[in-house]
């Protein structure tokens, strides 16, 4: 399982000061400690940046890898950010990966900077209009996905493909949804296509308390479903590897002693299978 | 042999709610989705309330208002039109006068209107505030306590003023209505916190927020239909109270129901319009599962009331 550390993003104020000052210390620091805890990639997510995308990416990239030896996901919309990235991308370390490409047609160069760039690409099965409803629609946009990628020339082991994980706090169905697409798209290649989600997302509006609950049990059932990898906090990812082996005997139907982790084991499991109403409160009832 | 039709059963069962004192008015308490009697148990029909309110209905279309005329310049008299000409099974009391921005009327008033109203019926009464969040914390609790003892519904309670509401119907033995904003998810969570608070859940009534035809009626079809069958199928204990259709509001208000015949000829008479626009509301959220229903104009309640015979 490769985990993509997921903590750099212009989304958290820390990270978006650093990037705005170009302080190295606070980016340095928090890609040293997803290292630390797991990382095998660090996610860069500079979002749009539509002014100064190129130069921003080429800082994060350099910034990222000047402390840990590792490859970097480049997260943006942004065509020529990304392509500034891979320019200084140290290779030495890995492939560097796009996130990402996807059913749009806006996104189809980011596709183009995968092979002239020889790197990997995730491709979110999602298209110009709304999202895909189930498992198989996911489905059939990865096919076309694939499809273009045979056509562009990139060889089908640098795309993962990404399913799109919801919240599931209004969007509930989808949770069980994704979990079904992941063991749909390893089918549909020989050697199973690589698959990753970004984990966080499903408990994204959930109260603070829950949300790495949430998130830990969802990594479990993911990853026995066959996820290849995961951009999520490694820290979060570690402590689901510790309550794996609970998790997986809640998962089978047993007993486990801790009656309070059973409680809340079931009660995650049953709402992220769709067994039970999510609700914020749903741990206490 | 004789073909015996399968029957789709479910562990879970709506709660039965009694509302009143002198007469009653009982909903809820089936077992299976709305209508399916050859299915399970459907013990009651689905219970109509009409709609009065404190203060005149000056906003309300001529449609409506024509049907009460004098009666409807005073709450009391409005509410024995109600039951004595129109027999409604419910009266559903809207203290809309309250609202800072119509009459701004106090809690003390408020509670007033509702003895006066309540010694004047037999029938159950639904009392109503005016959906301004931090006022009705204050006229719902007096309009509680001025009803204790008669088993009145309150509502409604939301997210940002369950607590206060909840206590007061509480403390006076009253049900209550908590409404969410077309969210299934939400709507779980504040009968969550409603029970938190030591409320019987046997004794809330579920408004998932009523919307009118034409006017996103789908999103309040979708969420109570899959409210029922959380109730039903997953036998969600926070999902089994019955159902509020809040209709009159929201079909009295919307274009179709109010725009004369003279700006659009080719809409046909006003009149035929609009009850025909409340009917088709109530008709739709009574497949999807409402339990209760408001309702302002007494033609539309009769088309509502044989369609229920005829499922």
């Amino acid at each position: 399982m490769l985990i993509i550390g997921e903590k750099l993003s212009i989304i958290a104020k820390r990270v978006r000061e650093a990037m705005l000052n170009k302080d190295k210390g606070p980016i340095q620091e928090i890609a040293a400690a997803q290292w630390k805890a797991g990382s095998g990639m660090i996610d860069a997510n500079i979002g749009p940046a539509e002014d100064n995308g190129e130069e921003l990416m080429q800082w994060m990239v350099t910034t990222i890898q000047e402390a840990v030896p590792l490859p970097v996901c480049l997260d943006t919309t942004n065509f020529k950010a990304v392509e500034a990235g891979l320019i200084v991308h140290n290779n030495q370390w890995g492939k560097p990966l796009i996130n990402s490409t996807s059913n749009d047609p806006e996104r189809f160069p980011m596709l183009e900077l995968a092979v002239k760039h020889n790197c990997q690409i995730i491709g979110l099965t999602v298209g110009k209009g709304g999202l895909p409803a189930d498992a198989e629609e996911r489905s059939a946009i990865a096919a076309e996905i694939m499809g273009r990628a045979m056509e562009y020339g990139l060889p089908l082991e640098d795309l993962y493909l990404d399913p799109l994980v919801l919240q599931i706090a209004t969007s509930q169905d989808h949770a069980l949804q994704v979990i079904r697409a992941v063991k749909m798209f390893q089918e549909m290649n020989e050697p199973p296509m690589k698959t990753v989600v970004g984990l966080s997302n499903v408990s994204n509006g959930c109260p603070k308390h829950v949300r790495p609950i949430l998130n830990k049990h969802y990594f479990v059932m993911l990853m026995n479903a066959g996820l290849t990898a995961a951009i999520a906090d490694a820290n979060e990812i570690a402590e689901a590897m510790k309550d794996k082996p609970l998790i997986d005997d809640v998962l089978a139907g047993r007993t486990i002693d801790d009656a309070a982790r059973m409680t809340e084991t079931q009660k995650t499991i049953d709402v992220l299978t769709g067994k039970t109403l999510y609700a914020h409160s749903y741990l206490e009832m | 042999m004789a073909l015996a039709a399968p029957a789709e059963t479910y562990p879970g069962k709506v709660f039965e709610v009694i509302i009143g004192t002198e007469k009653t008015a009982v909903f809820g308490g089936e077992n299976v989705l709305p209508f399916h009697k050859f299915d399970g148990s459907v013990p009651n029909r689905p219970v109509i309330a009409y709609e009065i309110q404190d203060v005149a209905p000056e906003d309300w279309p001529d449609t409506v208002k024509n049907v009460y005329g004098d009666a409807a310049s005073d709450p009391v008299k409005w509410a024995i039109f109600c039951q004595n000409e129109l027999k409604a099974e419910a009266i559903a009391l809207r203290l809309i006068g309250t609202h800072p921005d119509r009459q701004d009327r106090s809690a003390e008033d408020a509670a007033k209107t509702v003895r006066a109203v309540l010694d004047a019926i037999e029938v159950p009464l639904i009392i109503l505030g005016s959906n301004h969040v931090e006022k009705d914390s204050a006229v719902l609790v007096a309009a509680a306590n001025a009803a204790s003892g008669c088993n009145c519904i309150i509502g409604k309670a939301q997210e940002a003023n369950y607590k206060t509401i909840a206590a007061a119907a509480m403390a006076q033995n009253h049900k209550l209505i908590a409404m969410s904003e077309l969210d299934i998810n939400l709507s779980k969570q504040l009968g969550i916190l409603i029970t938190q608070m030591g409320f019987d859940k046997e004794k809330l009534i579920t408004d998932p927020m009523c919307s009118a035809l034409g006017y996103g009626i789908e999103y309040t079809y979708s969420v109570m239909e899959r409210i029922r069958l959380a109730a039903l199928a997953q036998n969600d204990a926070v999902m089994q109270p019955p159902m509020l259709a809040d209709i009159g509001m929201y079909a009295w208000k919307v274009k179709e129901s109010q725009a004369a015949e003279a700006d659009l000829p080719q809409w046909g008479s006003l009149k035929e319009r609009g009850i025909a626009w409340e009917v088709v509301t109530a008709g739709a959220l009574l497949l999807a599962g409402a339990e209760l229903l408001i309702m302002r104009h007494p033609e539309s309640v009769s088309a509502v009331q044989k369609f229920i015979d005829e499922l």
